[in-house]
């Protein structure tokens, strides 16, 4: 959005009186930029992104994932992940809905991981601030992570480490609600509304981050920690990343600036995949649903392959930018 | 009666809420509105999706808010 760049640029040298190049001009100019770019791509995506989830509510795809088998259901589940809701507080309810009507617990935890990691939201933001080459890599290493995960977790038999009473909840039938085109319309207003109240701050943490990274803190500093001739950078940034939560729309302007200082790609794409795969009050929430050790395995293979794809990345990743 | 609204607290559940509350009243039926918020208790209902509407321990719907209108013609059909 070089127009919008243009015109913040103007606003910021003649309204304020700032040169773009000083390092109040810089922020500032970068703040006010990313702040209506990433809310006009937001309102944006939503919506669309909404208006096809319609389509898909859980019981849907709960059937749809019924009627396949082995490796094709998590395949199937890692892609409809894509498009569900946003929300991490979502997961619980469809998990015990998933695992009550019978579908392996590997496969609920390929859509588990695949849906707070990869979106449709996501690919269209990683594409504008980065490059479509970085976005569809994004996707699919975050595609093959839940399949690989959920794989896992088949494998492993941790069934009996399913709290019981989500073998015992009762099963919904039919294909939830259907909507008219005005219902949908308004689910998908809705949608812009709720998650725009929830997310703004945590994007103007994110760009007020990404400002001071961009503009006060010291290349020497940032690569110093996170470089990419350190061995540990990725295993930092996901250790880092894991606990916190924040959505892909507050994580990507730190990101954008992480690469701008010579951050490696891996690095970055570890610490945006911790932030928004792993996070504290999603894995107490989870807890109440499985007991510990799965939640352990769970956490471990997350960490695990988002270490691994920070380590390809950035050893490939020239490839892309 | 005893109408459960299951949800989070959002927005969308309040406006359920509200709805149901309108609508048993334009029924004539004494109801009492609860709240679930605890996702483990709206499990036991079979709920995947929120909010979702619970009438005397039977559920209604889930994912939408119900108008009025649909409501009290839930309420009749019991």
């Amino acid at each position: 959005m070089q127009w919008l760049s243009d015109l913040v640029g103007l606003l910021v040298r003649d309204l304020f009186g700032l040169e773009l190049s000083g390092r109040a001009g810089g922020s500032i100019h970068f703040f006010i930029y990313d702040v209506i770019k990433i809310f006009i791509l937001l309102t944006v995506l939503i919506f669309s992104v909404s208006w096809i989830q319609s389509y898909f509510p859980p019981e849907r795809s709960r059937r749809i994932l019924g009627e396949r088998k082995g490796l094709g259901a998590n395949i199937m589940a890692a892609l409809l992940g894509t498009i569900t809701p946003f929300c991490s507080c979502s997961s619980i309810p469809l998990f015990i809905g998933f695992t009550s009507a019978g579908l392996p617990i590997g496969v609920t935890f390929s859509f588990l991981i695949s849906s707070p990691l990869v979106d449709l939201a996501s690919i269209i933001l990683l594409a504008s601030v980065f490059n479509w080459t970085i976005a569809i890599a994004y996707v699919v290493v975050g595609l093959v992570l839940a399949v690989i995960g959920g794989t896992m977790i088949s494998r492993m038999r941790l069934d009996d480490q399913v709290e019981a009473f989500v073998f015992t909840s009762p099963v919904t039938t039919g294909d939830g609600e259907s909507l008219t085109r005005r219902e949908r319309f308004s689910f998908a207003r809705e949608q812009v509304a709720e998650i725009f109240n929830r997310v703004w701050p945590y994007v103007l943490i994110g760009v007020g981050i990404g400002a001071a990274i961009h503009n006060w803190i010291p290349q020497h500093l940032i690569t110093g920690l996170l470089g990419k001739d350190h061995w540990w950078s990725v295993v930092l940034a996901t250790i880092v990343g894991a606990p916190m939560y924040a959505d892909i729309f507050g994580t990507l302007p730190i990101a954008q600036a992480l690469v701008a200082k010579g951050v490696g790609i891996g690095t970055t794409l570890s610490f945006m995949m911790a932030v928004t795969a792993l996070s504290l009050p999603s894995m107490i929430m989870l807890k109440r649903v499985v007991k510990l050790r799965l939640l352990l395995v769970f956490i471990g293979i997350i960490t695990f392959g988002i270490i691994l794809i920070g380590y390809l990345f950035n050893a490939f990743g020239h490839l892309f930018l | 009666m005893i109408i459960k609204i299951l949800g989070s607290g959002c927005k969308k559940c309040i406006a359920l809420g509200e709805n149901a509350k309108a609508a048993a009243a334009a029924a004539g039926i004494a109801a009492e509105i609860v709240k679930v918020t605890d996702f483990v208790e709206m499990a036991a209902y079979g709920v995947m999706s929120t909010p979702a509407l619970v009438i005397d321990d039977k559920l209604v719907s889930a994912g939408k808010v119900l108008s009025v209108q649909e409501i009290e013609a839930k309420l009749a059909a019991l």
